[in-house]
């Protein structure tokens, strides 16, 4: 399938579509909402039946090499990535350091909804991945905030950078989102095909619909931060936040080929290291950098990079991977 | 019915912040505190809403103490220097309560 039939099929698809709906939605101020407690609980399905599915395909795979390399690939990238998006932010826009710093981590971090909605445009290519993925996931949410913290230190006034990094890091650590995440993945690994066949009318036939639900709602958040963040990004954080997925999406592609990752991985890890975070990371953020400012960063990363990758990213990364890994 | 002067101090803050301020008010020994949601608003930094949101991030809270007067300062200057750094309010006001030897 050539590129420009994987973006069309992917366009047209009802996750992307409900999220352009939401989108829609917020920009003609319409009352359609999704209440808080119902956003993190559909946030709460979708990570432990990610992490449940990656844990049992991992008991059915068994362990290997590649799946330590890969982890070890993903924690440089997560690292790495906010050193090089820092440098960019500086050099083209002109935001402060640490406004800079803060949305550095969210690009090196990750977002586990892109990761799903990439799983979906795998499986509809008819391609499987490794699931260990979702242990790389999990590993790369956190080093980008040490190297955020480590870039925002350096402009900091002494006296200022008062936040202790251990206590920052088990905040993060601790994160709901992450344990649920490795906590289903250890469940679907230590239970397996049995544990699967046990629950999949919950976690597999219904997922699709729920993502659509999911999607509604960040299109909404997303459009709603348009409308009232738009003013706070100027073109060339625009750009950035368009521009920089694709020079993280290739760092990432670098690696892939030496990790040996199947086609479906690759296109995953891809997508991974591509993605921004939107939920763990602004949190974080608020407490380790407060003065930075949420509208810029929060805005950027749900209101730009996240619609990118959904509609355009995501199949531009499978077909990457198509032709590099395999 | 005999009534007692009290001071009332209401901390709007956002939510990923809150463990930390209730962390310090349970170490400044307060007699307690009440957090409540708060749906939305508009602030310096624009209007922000609860609604749909899957992180804490962007979401506030309400946090509010009684104090006798005397305790006052005790309270209020270290939580006004964790909230400085925060998207926050603090607003003290005068209140009355019935049962005075708890606060």
């Amino acid at each position: 399938m050539s590129i420009l039939d994987l973006a069309v099929q992917n366009l047209a698809s009802p996750m992307v579509l409900f999220f352009a709906l939401g989108v829609a939605a917020a920009l003609i101020r319409s009352d359609l909402a999704v209440p808080e407690a119902a956003a993190k609980l559909l946030a709460l399905y979708l990570m432990l039946a990610i992490g449940f599915k990656g844990g049992a395909e991992v008991s059915k795979s068994g362990l290997d090499s590649a799946m330590a390399l890969t982890i070890g690939a993903g924690i440089l990238l997560s690292f790495l990535i906010p050193l090089a998006g820092y440098f960019f932010i500086r050099m083209s826009t002109r935001l402060g350091a640490i406004d800079a710093a803060a949305v550095a981590a969210h690009y090196g971090s990750i977002s586990i909804v892109t990761f799903v909605a990439a799983t979906e445009v795998v499986k509809g290519l008819g391609l499987a991945y490794e699931g260990y993925l979702i242990a790389v996931a999990a590993v790369m949410e956190t080093p980008a905030i040490v190297a955020a913290l480590l870039l925002a230190r350096r402009a900091q006034p002494k006296g200022q950078a008062g936040e202790s990094m251990g206590a920052l890091l088990r905040e993060v650590a601790t994160n709901g989102s992450i344990v649920i995440l490795v906590g289903a993945f250890f469940i679907g690994w230590i239970t397996g095909e049995r544990g699967m066949s046990m629950i999949s009318p919950f976690i597999v036939d219904p997922f699709r619909g729920i993502l659509c639900l999911f999607l509604l709602d960040m299109g909404l958040v997303a459009g709603r931060g348009l409308r009232q963040g738009a003013r706070e990004l100027s073109p060339p954080l625009i750009a950035f936040g368009i521009y920089f997925p694709l020079v993280s999406a290739s760092l990432a592609a670098a690696l892939a080929v030496p990790l040996g990752l199947s086609v479906g991985g690759a296109a995953l890890f891809i997508t991974l290291a591509a993605s921004a975070s939107y939920i763990a990371v602004p949190a974080a953020m608020r407490l380790a950098l407060p003065e930075a400012n949420p509208a810029i960063y929060l805005t950027l990363s749900l209101g730009v990079t996240f619609p990118f990758n959904l509609s355009l990213g995501i199949p531009l990364y499978a077909a990457v991977a198509q032709r590099i890994a395999g | 019915m005999e009534m007692h002067s009290k001071k009332r101090i209401e901390i709007l803050l956002e939510a990923p912040a809150q463990k930390r301020l209730t962390d310090l008010l349970d170490r400044l020994d307060v007699t307690g505190y009440t957090v409540m949601p708060v749906l939305g608003g508009k602030g310096h930094h624009g209007v922000w809403s609860r609604e749909g949101l899957p992180s804490a991030a962007g979401t506030m809270v309400s946090v509010s103490v009684i104090a006798a007067e005397e305790r006052l300062d005790q309270v209020l200057e270290p939580v006004f220097d964790l909230v400085r750094r925060h998207i926050g309010i603090v607003t003290i006001s005068d209140v009355m309560v019935i049962r005075g030897e708890r606060f």
